[in-house]
């Protein structure tokens, strides 16, 4: 558990040098705002609308389908770090297959899973 | 304890020092290799007094330049959320590189001095677990700089990171099955067994192909081209940095740059043996040299690919992300584990 200080002293230092970076902009730069140089860029036009109009749907589908995915490489690995060790081992005797054939399983309602969204066409058009 | 102490932030300063300039330097490199690519000499004038350096210090004038630029905050813009973006993206740029082992240990004045910050059993996961935290930096920096250019790149540049970071995942799932263990310090070592760089990941049978998986998953991540499409110079304007300029700006280069070199330094260690060579059992502070030459050859393969290869288009590259390598990944996982249950 000692092993994660240096966690927090990275973190601590890298604050630190992101805060300097910010302040030393700060004190350097000059700082003559002028009106074109506040608005928001739009090629040189006066910009058409505000930039919180309503985004794609698409965008949340993705996210969803990632969040999905990615609980799936959570139980992944913790059952590949330890699957060498009992496929080796001779305390688990014929139990591996089982501990293979489980997880691939596992693998195969997954893979039905995004063979549904690939048909269902979240991962088409603007993707 | 105070001795321990003092060895983490000796080493950890040391890193960071080494970072800055490191990442410096790839972009003078980027600079050079761009052009030497496109027949013609990049940088080469900027020299220090009347010393010629032949453009080595080009980074210095580039940094020191950006500094002094004016540093705008437009004035719709929501100011917190914009000002801390681009530190929510370098910061866990910074902090991979504590797990990731640079050689095996070294003696210095009587103490033996293990060439890692920190040996965390966990290791990968700490990595992987950052570079999803740096995706909130690029979707903050689209939102609240209340620009629409910025606004859609950041959207579309964080849905293809989250993309392809499924693809990263199960590749390093892989390796795993491999490797037995997280901790990266660990599956350096497991790559030093006899017969010498043969024990390399990159040569047992599916991880070849799991390299180029994780190769092409971590370009994407980290938006280098093909993949660069939201935040090429010709589209969408800028992307998620559109609005940010002087140190702002500087600091997301920095986070981008950092990225690389974690992919890549990450590349390495899970593939090619990491602090591995000829004779760094003899000596060892060969170990950082081996690696250092790995990580830049990788980094120098990453700009060859830019600056020959188009990009893609966006729908293009969701596609290739969703419909080829995630299930390439996972078809890999299921060939790994089959082969190790049978075979070995």
């Amino acid at each position: 558990m000692v092993n994660y200080v240096p966690v927090l002293l990275i973190l601590i230092i890298a604050v630190g040098m992101a805060a300097v970076i910010l302040v030393l902009s700060r004190f350097a730069a000059k700082n003559r705002p002028t009106r074109e140089k506040l608005m928001p860029y739009e090629c040189g036009v006066e910009p058409v609308g505000t930039a919180r109009e309503r985004q794609s749907v698409k965008f949340y589908l993705v996210a969803m389908a990632f969040l999905l995915f990615d609980i799936e490489a959570v139980f992944l690995v913790p059952w590949a770090v330890v699957f060498r060790n009992v496929v080796r081992s001779e305390v688990y005797g014929s139990l591996k297959y089982v501990f293979y054939g489980e997880m691939m399983v596992f693998m195969v309602v997954l893979f039905v899973g995004l063979a549904y969204v690939w048909r269902k066409g979240i991962l088409e058009w603007n993707r | 304890m105070t001795n321990l102490l003092l060895e983490w932030v000796i080493k950890t300063i040391v890193i960071l020092l080494i970072l800055v300039t490191a990442v410096a330097y790839v972009t003078l490199m980027e600079r050079k290799v761009m052009a030497f690519i496109q027949m013609r000499v990049g940088p080469n004038r900027v020299g220090l007094g009347k010393f010629k350096l032949w453009g080595l210090m080009q980074p210095l004038a580039d940094g020191v330049k950006m500094i002094f630029k004016e540093d705008i905050v437009p004035l719709q813009a929501n100011r917190w959320l914009y000002i801390f973006a681009p530190a929510l993206s370098l910061i866990p740029a910074l902090m991979t590189f504590i797990v990731i082992p640079y050689g095996s240990e070294i003696t210095v004045f009587g103490r033996t001095i293990q060439l890692h910050v920190t040996r965390m059993n966990v290791g990968l996961l700490y990595v992987l677990a950052l570079t999803s935290v740096g995706v909130y930096g690029i979707v903050l920096a689209g939102w609240s700089s209340n620009n629409k250019y910025s606004l859609l790149g950041g959207l579309r540049s964080s849905a293809q990171m989250i993309s392809y970071e499924l693809a990263l995942g199960l590749s390093i799932v892989s390796v795993l099955l491999y490797a037995g263990t997280l901790d990266l310090v660990y599956i350096v070592e497991q790559q030093s067994v006899w017969p010498g760089h043969m024990g390399w990941n990159i040569f047992r049978f599916p991880l070849m192909f799991v390299f180029i998986i994780f190769y092409i998953a971590s370009l994407a991540e980290t938006n280098r081209t093909p993949f660069d499409l939201p935040e090429a110079d010709s589209e969408l304007v800028a992307g998620y940095h559109t609005e940010y300029s002087s140190m702002k700006f500087v600091m997301f280069q920095m986070a981008e740059y950092l990225n690389l070199i974690t992919a890549s330094s990450i590349a390495t260690t899970l593939f090619f043996g990491g602090w591995n060579g000829p004779f760094v059992g003899r000596l060892p502070i060969l170990g950082p040299v081996y690696f250092t030459i790995k990580v830049l050859a990788l980094i120098f393969l990453a700009m060859w690919i830019r600056y020959t290869v188009p990009r893609f288009r966006y729908d293009q590259l969701m596609r290739f992300g969703w419909k080829f390598l995630l299930p390439a990944s996972i078809v890999n996982i299921i060939i790994s584990s089959t082969v190790i249950l049978f075979w070995r």
